[in-house]
């Protein structure tokens, strides 16, 4: 056992951690909750792609680095620490160019995975329906073939990126006649086609990061389908396990953890500075204790995938687990700080910079997104301790 | 980064499952804790034999000389076998004093004792108030010529019954010192309590007890250094106890949840069971992570009192956390002695409650923070 970096990589943090001062210095960006999520900056993406950090894992012959999954931990846990903006390259980085290198063909590699690691292709995630969350199997949206091309019709929702997007990765239907799940295939495709059309859809928050899309009668060349026909659905799986994986499951709203704690000590009620309040030296103390554990589970994961495994049941134990944490840290951050908390970033008085109630909204969907808990907790239950099915 | 055992570490534990699913049936358990030492010499020799005692002694000292790591990691397997006896208090509050803080003489008179199981030892810390910090400690050390004259009434010490030697903690003037004592010295008087796990823990009371000088553990005045370190390793061997009570608790549960039907099915295929097991086997993984990693720094010689904190205080609630589930799906049979649940229920929670509370551990993790 070994619980520290090597002396390479706490020198890639602390390049990691000195772009990002500096970046905030210039003005490219400003912290905040769930940038990884919702915060559009091309400029900024352009800027990570420039220091080679887009695709950091992935072979040098694509133009990746070929470097290690932990060096992927260290840059993701400090890009999710100072808030950066990295909505633009954060799915593609994360999970569509590893399906590629998975399952593309070698043409298909050649074609997008030097756009995602230039920061030019923003590509968004297709799979939830209306009437397909957690049962992605009965997802209904049609990719019809016809001679070299498909033809797809239907709808997403949840489309991450989907008001950034110029790429879409779509799953849809290839064999209607087919049991469920062996009649799915995988797609990526430009979003200007004809026939595709894009609604932002508005969160609790006010946000319009995610989107709806609508596919009528969108015609794509056949070399858009990525590995096998019909296997869509296994390969979807896998791809799943790295897309619930990352710190971000666990620092998505991290900015607020340092923001409270610096207000806790440097605010006074009653003239004593709140960090003094034995109770809320408690909760907060808590919170770092319910951090690291969460920090531990998730680091787990990516030891995981360095040893070469598809990190599924550690996965899931740390999105299930580190969603719950970060809806506490909301919740506790607007009891801190009382009726404060509930004032919008543009109100007079509003405390960390708005932050609150952004965050305690927001935090209703982490442990929504990307496998809810429940459905974690099944494959923890069945794959990780071997329970019967009903 | 590696949170993996190495291969040395996962044969100890398998020689140690091996062993103790062999010695040390449940049978056994229950037989010492009724027992008035509460262990069994025969068991204690054969783990002497394996090297056990000896195991993070030195071996100039006669030990093996390995890691905290892998003493962590036989302590979890005790805890899995809820094994009674005064391993931990011997290894733990008196030979891991003894091998940091000790004169070269005092290490040659006690190691070897220690590693060839000749001695039992404890270390007599908390008083009326059952903390461990400074505050906590007022028994008095007189100087007396070439000794000193030891009093106070000392809380909550683990296998004092059957001590050979006691470390015990008092204060000299304003500083606190420790002494390593005889405990056969006229002016000792030990209490059995009678404890929920079986865990024979002691009223210790000294009165005028003469200590010899040569007696002293590291510095005259510097002993709650030594307190402060060794309640770290203990509150860390405690987690792991803790671990191997949580992992065997999970285990039983998911074997029963297998096998029992209801409704013509295994409850273990209904969700909301699945799900209760989903967040045990979460809570064992963050207690075995965080564990570690403050095992991982005091082995190291880093400064632990963060990594400590963290994982003791989180240990305790995840062990709550559970046993209560554990319970929940074993329905009422877990609430008997028929079952082997309860051993598991018992020694955790003792082993959540020694050196250190959630409530104690958080205020340090507080002032870690700079709150």
């Amino acid at each position: 056992m070994d619980f520290e970096f090597t002396e390479e990589q706490n020198k890639f943090r602390q390049e990691v951690r000195e772009f990002l001062e500096d970046e905030i210095k210039q003005g490219t960006f400003q912290s905040a909750c769930d940038a990884w999520i919702q915060g559009y900056s091309p400029e900024f993406t352009r800027k990570v792609s420039q220091k080679g950090w887009i695709g950091l894992t992935w072979p040098v012959e694509y133009g990746g680095q070929g470097r290690g999954h932990i060096d992927r931990l260290i840059l993701t846990e400090e890009m999710l620490r100072y808030g950066a903006p990295a909505a633009c390259h954060w799915f593609a980085d994360r999970q569509i160019g590893g399906a590629v290198l998975r399952y593309g063909t070698e043409e298909q590699k050649q074609w997008i995975l030097p756009k995602i690691i230039a920061g030019e292709a923003y590509v968004g995630l297709g799979l939830s329906e209306p009437e397909a969350g957690s049962d992605l199997a009965s997802l209904r949206t049609r990719a019809t073939e016809s001679g070299d091309e498909y033809i797809i019709d239907g709808q997403k929702m949840w489309t991450s990126c989907g008001m950034f997007m110029n790429f879409i990765y779509v799953v849809a239907r290839t064999d209607p006649d087919a049991p469920q799940h062996r009649g799915i295939s995988e797609f990526v495709f430009e979003t200007d086609r004809p026939g595709v059309t894009i609604t932002p859809t508005i969160d609790i928050t006010g946000s319009t990061a995610w989107a709806e899309v609508f596919f009528d009668g969108v015609r794509i060349p056949s070399t858009c389908l990525i590995g096998e026909k019909n296997r869509g659905f296994y390969q979807v799986v896998n791809q799943l396990d790295y897309e619930r994986a990352g710190m971000e499951r666990l620092m998505g709203n991290y900015p607020l953890f340092d923001a409270i704690l610096k207000f806790t000590k440097e605010t006074k009620r009653n003239g004593k500075p709140i960090a003094e309040d034995p109770l809320i030296r408690q909760k907060l103390a808590q919170l770092q204790i319910e951090f690291e554990v969460g920090r531990l589970l998730t680091y787990k994961v990516v030891m995981v995938m360095e040893e070469g495994h598809a990190p599924n049941v550690e996965a899931a134990k740390a999105k299930a687990y580190s969603t719950a944490f970060e809806r506490r840290l909301a919740s506790v951050t607007m009891d801190i700080l009382g009726q404060y908390g509930q004032l919008w970033a543009e109100s007079k008085y509003a405390p960390i910079t708005g932050m609150g109630p952004h965050s305690y909204l927001a935090s209703t969907g982490y442990s929504l997104q990307a496998g809810t808990s429940e459905v974690l907790r099944n494959v923890i239950a069945a794959r990780g301790l071997g329970l019967p099915n009903n | 980064m590696d949170f993996n055992y190495t291969e040395e570490q996962d044969m100890l534990r398998t020689m140690a499952r091996d062993f103790l699913t062999d010695k040390c049936p449940k049978t056994l358990v229950k037989e010492l804790e009724e027992d008035e030492k509460g262990y069994s010499p025969e068991l204690w020799k054969e783990m002497v034999e394996l090297g056990w005692t000896g195991l993070i002694i030195p071996e100039a000292y006669a030990g093996s000389e390995m890691t905290f790591l892998d003493l962590a990691v036989l302590i979890e397997e005790i805890g899995r076998a809820a094994m009674p006896g005064p391993y931990f208090s011997t290894v733990v509050l008196g030979g891991i004093p003894i091998m940091g803080y000790g004169t070269e003489e005092q290490k040659q008179e006690y190691l070897p004792k220690i590693a060839g199981g000749e001695a039992i030892f404890t270390f007599a810390i908390t008083e009326e108030s059952g903390g461990y910090d400074a505050d906590s400690i007022n028994a008095t050390a007189k100087e007396n010529g070439d000794s000193y004259t030891v009093s106070g009434t000392k809380m909550f010490v683990p296998d004092a019954n059957v001590a050979n030697y006691i470390l015990y903690a008092a204060r000299t003037g304003n500083d606190i010192t420790v002494f390593i004592v005889d405990a056969k010295s006229d002016g000792i008087t030990i209490n059995p309590l009678k404890t929920m796990a079986g865990d024979k823990l002691s009223e210790v009371i000294f009165e005028n007890v003469s200590v010899p000088k040569e007696n002293i553990l590291g510095e005259t005045g510097k002993g709650y250094e030594i307190v402060r370190k060794t309640v770290e390793y203990a509150a860390v061997a405690k987690c792991c106890t803790i671990i191997g009570a949580m992992q065997q608790s999970l285990d039983l549960t998911v074997d029963y949840a297998k096998e029992r039907v209801q409704y013509d099915h295994p409850i273990g295929s209904f969700q909301s069971i699945q799900h209760y097991c989903a967040n045990m086997a979460i809570d064992v993984d963050g207690t075995r992570f965080s564990t570690y990693e403050a095992a991982w720094k005091l082995n190291e010689g880093f400064p632990a009192t963060r990594e400590v904190a963290i994982a003791k205080a989180w240990a305790s609630e995840a062990f709550e956390r559970v046993s209560t589930l554990a319970h929940q799906i074993h329905g009422a049979i877990g609430c008997t002695i028929d079952h082997d649940l309860h051993y598991y229920t018992r020694t955790g929670k003792a082993a959540a409650l020694s050196f250190g509370s959630p409530d104690y551990y958080r205020e340090v993790v507080a002032s870690e923070m700079g709150l």
